[in-house]
């Protein structure tokens, strides 16, 4: 095995010789570019940066069944850190990987290349070189062409043409409209059939929310354990290593642990438990709600305004991943700010995934449908009945104002909800953590992880990471589905 | 409008005329439901809810019972229904949870009567008991199902189905107590009113959400479903278990059903996605709707029969904001605009012909055909006498004609696939090879086509016009060559013209059969007579007529002759057959004019034409001499086309692939992908595979190449326990290992997998070459010697 190899590593290794290295815009670390610098490789890190090393591994170490999907869905063939990470949930893990493998390998309207190709413009969208380092490899691997990666000017203009819809579904999906489908469709030399798009538009959507989680749990880049083949060091190679936002592990890792009283998050704790009890079982102000649910929305969704974590210059954007994304400046601005034009609010009820999101998908990209309507539902459901050491706790409520919080801000509104709930029950912090995770992870950073729900499992805390992933891909699926739906019609 | 029908039905003295009519609504509607005199229809949607009567001609506004400055979400409907017994009476079922009763005797503008706001999430169904008029049931997304009293405040009883959301709830209308529930996860459950602890029975009805149900209104057991999984199922709840006794499958996800009145074996459906036509099925005639009705612009949302006796009218309310009244008479009907008879060509000429037995069997009366070639078969469906419906009376009877073998011999073609060149080599080593490999079948005039195009394409840089001056001298000779690519247009025409005119007295069947028959019989007969079939003079008229054309040819001669210089003598006589071409074609089209490949073209020379015209050409020939290649494209577009016309599409598909990016911009890429489909169905049908899949990858056409990209599955079975694998990945649901072992690394072999057949053990391709090197046992330790050649 060639040791020699630069695997990826994070963490301050940045001293040397600066002058031959580029300076990354993500961490304003300094990525090796040569092959030959000896590297010993962190011992301690997980496949998490957030999380620590242990918590993943007892939990998946013993555990027969995520070897077994591994070998039998994994594309790369190797327990990468997104599933270690996830296998802590493995009920959810297997109908991850199924749909994951469904889109990538299995029978699809996208030749193999352009759905990794695909995938690396979606991550690109979040600056996420994770995934991007992974489907580079799986590009090349299923035989793509080499050229297209070094930008997007050297790839088809068909490709190019999803620019446009990649850009707004990432940030702002409430503006596609059926213009956009239509000009993508339009008979031309660079058309895209339907199928193909919707194929196109499932695998943004996916990447798109697992960009989120990759930022939102930290994800570590990986350790190659065999970078023999020169493929992979020349891709790899180009980008900074850092690859979790802001590699943060260090900075605040002090910070957390010892700011925060132990005392107070417990009685936290417990007032949350106690108000989600009272939810559940007296809903008696209905009479006076009626008409106040529209004005809760509407608060709910200006309060998602305040919720700004933080003032950010303006990323620099390092070169390998800007190469894959135009217009980098557009990022997600907030649905409720623009009183001028006034977009409506999209009424769930009128186009759910369950009758219409499905069908249509379903109907042009067989089968990802049932795949999609089983990771959903298994998302929404998944509980174990727990909250930090309480046993035996019926989190519904809980989950559906993290689900619903998440389309909220992305306008989409369930008028059987009352966003009341939402306010009682999440946090500010955490509503920060979502906001964050779901609109801008790449800003994500640990002390956001960690200020959060402080008595918590970090298991807990990989749950909800995927109940934002999943809420945000049924919030953007929606939007690009419907506007297709409207062409169709 | 006066030409719709109008109808009229007495219903015991209630009648109900009308005719389709339409009216717009202010915003999408969701659900509708009718007044029990069939006079009034409400139609409730997110930001509607009014009242229409039903005129004569038109539907008229009589209420809108959205009051209110800023209507609360109470009025934002997913269902309405009016009361059956109680014109007064109507409930809505609200996006936000809430069950809402009306009084339409209100004296106030605002008829809102109750207030039940018991369910958690979105109300998705409320339905009155059909005779009990205080029962009110409602279904709901969170789960339950209520049922209350509306003479009292709250729910009397809550059904809990456990499991996920309620879509629809219908009490049954015979049975007093029962009704069943609908569930997003597939199930439908029977309760008993009184019961509220414990459904009655339960069971799957569909994959995915069933969206809705519907009791038969006479026959007591039978409840129809309709689900996401784009069914709409019978089922028979007589016996013990729930019985599937009717499926129909439909194009789209099912959201609502309604028994059609009076006909026992009717229901009307409409989709909730996509498709926006309603249709009126024959359970028992499950593939074709019995009718539809088209008007609706968006999806279908509510659909109603206006009366519950009389069959004839729908009302329909939609999301593009109309409300519709069908009247029966106006749907249209797909069963007449099927086609009744089928026709299919067999590999070697065989035909097989379908079609409704009056009209065989009326045929076959008037005229007996060529004898000994046919051997029909006949198919037919006995119907139940008893059954009283007209539709379903079809019986079909299917003929097969034969022909007899050599003459449909195509041998030629399966040779020549096999041996053509289609890429890998430069173009003028393919053009040759392509040559070779037609003349070596003796099919001339398609290795001469191989020589020109090679001519035409590879050779023309290379070409100095002191060549071309010395070859204008020879060129008288050889000068008509091109005639057959010019002149072929007429004949053709001509050609065509008198098929028609025979095929008007006799029908159609018979053309068809001694179309294909006569081609096959014919095939010698052609050779012999066509010289003298075509008057000279005919081809010359048209040559004179047409002296751009000749300019043309000319110049094209003029290269043949310099690359014909190094090339044997048996060139020369090959050239003349082409001439008589034009008549070959003429001949061939006007028997052949079928997709069927008639093998070998005409063979004889006739020269008299020749002569003639080539004097003309000389005087042409001079004008110029050095030309871009694609001038010839016309040309060689117009034989391509020829031979696809002709039937040779072999050779218009792989003279499109070996000449690529040179031609193909000539051709519009629908004729091309037709040419494609059709070779390659040709290839496959032989099973040519190999074959069909280069050309399929060699193909410039994306819809063609992207067929190699679909089903690419491949199933295996499991190496341990010899059970088909699931197409899941790698692991045996049932022995819970990993098939296909590696047997020297132990990993999973995900690609090529190479095994010994002696004792059938493997691995990767590589792993088994290297280990096999040093050593001749098995690498899993069996002692079996295996061998690697």
């Amino acid at each position: 095995m060639n040791r020699l190899s630069a695997g990826p590593i994070g963490g301050g290794s940045a001293a040397s010789a600066a002058g031959q290295y580029r300076v990354c815009g993500n961490c304003r670390k300094v990525p090796r570019q040569e092959k030959r610098v000896q590297v010993s490789p962190p011992l301690t890190r997980g496949p998490s940066a957030f999380i620590p090393e242990n918590e993943v591994m007892q939990a998946n170490g013993l555990d027969e069944r995520t070897n077994l999907l591994v070998e039998e869905y994994s594309t790369s063939g190797r327990l990468d850190n997104i599933t270690q990470v996830m296998s802590i949930h493995t009920q959810y893990l297997e109908s991850f990987l199924r749909s994951q493998f469904y889109m990538l390998r299995m029978d699809g309207p996208l030749p193999l290349p352009y759905r990794h190709y695909i995938a690396i413009m979606a991550a690109a969208r979040h600056q996420c070189s994770y995934l991007i380092n992974m489907h580079v490899d799986e590009f090349l691997k299923t035989g793509g062409i080499a050229e297209w990666l070094n930008g997007l000017e050297y790839i088809p203009q068909r490709l190019k043409n999803l620019n446009e819809i990649n850009k707004l579904l990432a940030h702002r999906p409430w503006l596609i409209t059926k213009e956009h489908i239509q000009k993508l469709v339009k008979t031309g030399e660079n058309n895209w059939s339907l199928p193909e798009l919707v194929h196109a538009v499932v695998l943004l959507a996916h990447y798109h929310a697992l960009a989120s989680f990759v930022f939102g749990s930290g994800i570590n880049p990986e350790r190659d354990p065999d970078t023999s083949n020169g493929v992979r060091l020349i891709a790899v190679n180009n980008f900074c290593v850092c690859d979790l936002a802001n590699d943060n592990n260090i900075e605040n890792a002090s910070l957390t642990s010892s700011n925060f009283g132990i005392a107070d998050s417990l009685s936290e704790l417990e007032a949350l438990m106690e108000r989600m009890k009272r939810l559940q079982e007296d809903k008696e102000d209905e009479e006076a709600s009626q008409e106040e649910m529209a004005t809760r929305f509407e608060k709910e969704k200006k309060e998602s305004l305040l919720v700004i974590s933080g003032a950010f210059d303006d990323e620099i954007v390092s070169t390998d991943v800007s190469r894959y994304i135009e217009d980098p400046g557009f990022g997600y601005k907030d649905f409720a700010r623009r009183g001028e034009e006034h977009l409506p609010t999209f009424r769930a009820q009128d186009y759910t995934w369950e009758n219409h999101g499905f069908s249509l998908v379903n109907r042009l990209y067989s089968d990802i449908g049932h795949l999609l309507d089983e990771k959903f539902r298994m998302v929404y459901n998944l509980t174990y009945n727990t909250m930090a050491t309480h046993e035996d706790v019926d989190t519904t409520t809980l989950r559906r104002a993290l689900f619903n919080y998440v389309h909220c801000m992305y306008g989409i509104r369930y008028d059987d909800y009352d966003y009341g709930e939402v306010n009682q029950l999440l946090e500010r912090s955490l509503k920060v953590y979502i906001k964050t995770v779901t609109c801008y992870p790449e800003r994500t950073t640990k002390r956001m992880y960690d200020s959060y729900w402080r008595q918590f499992k970090h298991s807990e805390k990989v749950h909800v990471n995927l109940l934002l992933m999943e809420a945000r891909m049924q919030a953007e699926l929606l939007y690009a589905l419907r506007a297709i739906t409207r062409h169709l019609t | 409008m006066e030409k719709m029908a109008r109808v009229t039905t007495a219903l015991g003295g209630n009648t109900i005329t009308g005719r389709t009519m339409f009216c717009h609504l202010d915003a999408p509607a969701n659900a509708i439901s009718v007044c029990r005199d069939a006079a009034q229809v409400v139609v409730a949607g997110r930001n509607i809810f009014k009242i229409y009567s039903i005129e004569e001609d038109q539907f008229v506004e009589k209420l809108n019972l959205r009051v209110g400055r800023k209507p609360s979400l109470n009025f934002s409907c997913a269902d309405v229904v009016w009361h059956q017994m109680d014109e007064n009476l109507l409930a809505t079922a609200a996006t936000n949870g809430v069950v809402v009763t009306w009084n339409l005797g209100k004296p106030s503008r605002n008829k809102q009567d109750q207030l039940f706001t018991e369910h958690k999430r979105t109300v998705n169904k409320v339905c009155f008991h059909p005779t009990e008029v205080y029962m009110l049931l409602s279904g709901s997304q969170d789960g339950y199902m209520k049922c209350f009293d509306l003479r009292k405040k709250d729910s009397v009883s809550t059904f809990s189905g456990q499991s996920e959301s309620v879509r629809d709830v219908q009490f049954s209308i015979r049975d007093y107590f029962t009704f069943a529930a609908t569930f997003e996860n597939g199930n439908v459950q029977l309760w008993d009113i009184r019961r509220p602890d414990r459904y009655e029975r339960m069971f799957t009805a569909h994959n995915g959400p069933v969206f809705c149900c519907d009791w038969h209104p006479e026959d007591r057991g039978w409840l129809a479903t309709g689900g996401r999984d784009k069914m709409v199922k019978v089922w028979d709840m007589n016996t013990t278990r729930a019985k599937e006794i009717y499926c129909v499958q439909t194009i789209a996800s099912v959201a609502r059903v309604k028994w059609r009145p009076e006909c026992k074996h009717h229901i009307a459906t409409c989709s909730m996605m996509v498709d926006h036509n309603i249709y009126v099925w024959d359970v028992r005639r499950p593939f074709i709707p019995s009718a539809m009705f088209e008007e609706h612009k968006d999806v279908t949302t509510g659909i109603v029969w206006r009366h519950l006796h009389d069959p004839y009218f729908l009302l329909s309310g939609s999301k593009d904001s109309t409300l519709y009244q069908h009247i029966f008479k106006d749907a249209s009907q797909p069963i007449d605009r099927a086609n009744p008879e089928g026709l299919c060509y067999s590999l070697y000429g065989d035909l097989a012909f379908a079609a409704k037995e009056s009209l065989i069997s009326s045929d076959s009366n008037r005229k007996p055909y060529i004898g000994d070639r046919r051997h029909p078969i006949f198919f037919k469906r006995k119907l139940d006498p008893t059954e009283q419906f007209e539709y379903i009376s079809s019986s079909s009877a299917l003929s097969v004609f034969e022909t007899d073998v050599e003459s449909g011999s195509m041998d030629w073609f399966v040779h020549t696939a096999k041996q053509y060149a289609l890429a890998g080599r430069p173009l003028a080593e393919l053009c040759d090879h392509n040559a070779k490999v037609a003349k070596g079948l003796d099919r001339n005039q398609v290795a001469q086509t191989w020589t020109m195009l090679r001519i035409i394409y590879s050779s023309l840089g290379t070409v100095s016009s002191a060549n071309l001056n010395h070859s204008i001298g020879k060129g008288s000779t050889t000068l008509p060559l091109m005639n057959s690519f010019n002149l072929k247009d007429i004949p053709s025409g001509l050609g065509s013209e008198s098929r028609l005119d025979r095929s008007k007295g006799e029908s159609r069947t018979e053309n068809i059969l001694m179309d294909s028959s006569s081609t096959l019989i014919n095939n010698e007969d052609n050779e012999e007579t066509e010289g003298s079939d075509v008057p000279a003079d005919y081809l010359l008229g048209d040559v004179e007529g047409d002296e751009d054309d000749l300019y043309m040819m000319d110049h094209e001669n003029p290269h043949a002759e310099e690359q014909e210089y190094s090339l044997p003598q048996e060139a020369f006589p090959l050239r003349h057959e082409i001439v008589d071409n034009p008549s070959a074609l003429d001949h061939l089209q006007d028997k052949a004019d079928s997709p069927h490949v008639s093998g070998n073209e005409a063979e004889t020379v006739s020269l008299t034409p020749v002569e003639s015209f080539s004097l003309i050409s000389i005087s042409h020939s001079l004008y110029e001499n050095r030309l871009p290649s694609d001038f010839f494209n016309p040309i060689v577009r117009d034989t391509l086309l020829f031979y696809a016309e002709q039937g040779d599409v072999q050779t218009a598909v792989s003279v499109l692939i070996v000449l690529g990016d040179r031609i193909r911009k000539e051709i519009d890429e629908q004729t091309q992908e037709h040419w494609y489909t059709s070779y390659i169905d040709l290839l496959q049908r032989f099973q040519l595979w190999n074959i069909s899949n280069e050309v399929i990858k060699l193909s410039t056409c994306r819809a063609i190449n992207c067929l190699n990209q679909a089903s690419t599955t491949l199933h295996i079975n499991c190496s341990n326990c010899k059970r088909p694998m699931s197409n899941r990945g790698w692991i045996c649901d049932r022995c819970r290992q990993c098939a296909s072992m590696c047997a020297v690394c132990h990993h999973v072999v995900k690609g090529l997998f190479v095994w010994c057949q002696g004792c059938s053990h493997g691995g990767h391709l590589q792993h088994i070459m290297k280990w096999l090197e040093t050593s001749s046992h098995c690498p899993a330790g069996c002692g079996h010697l295996c061998e690697y050649t």
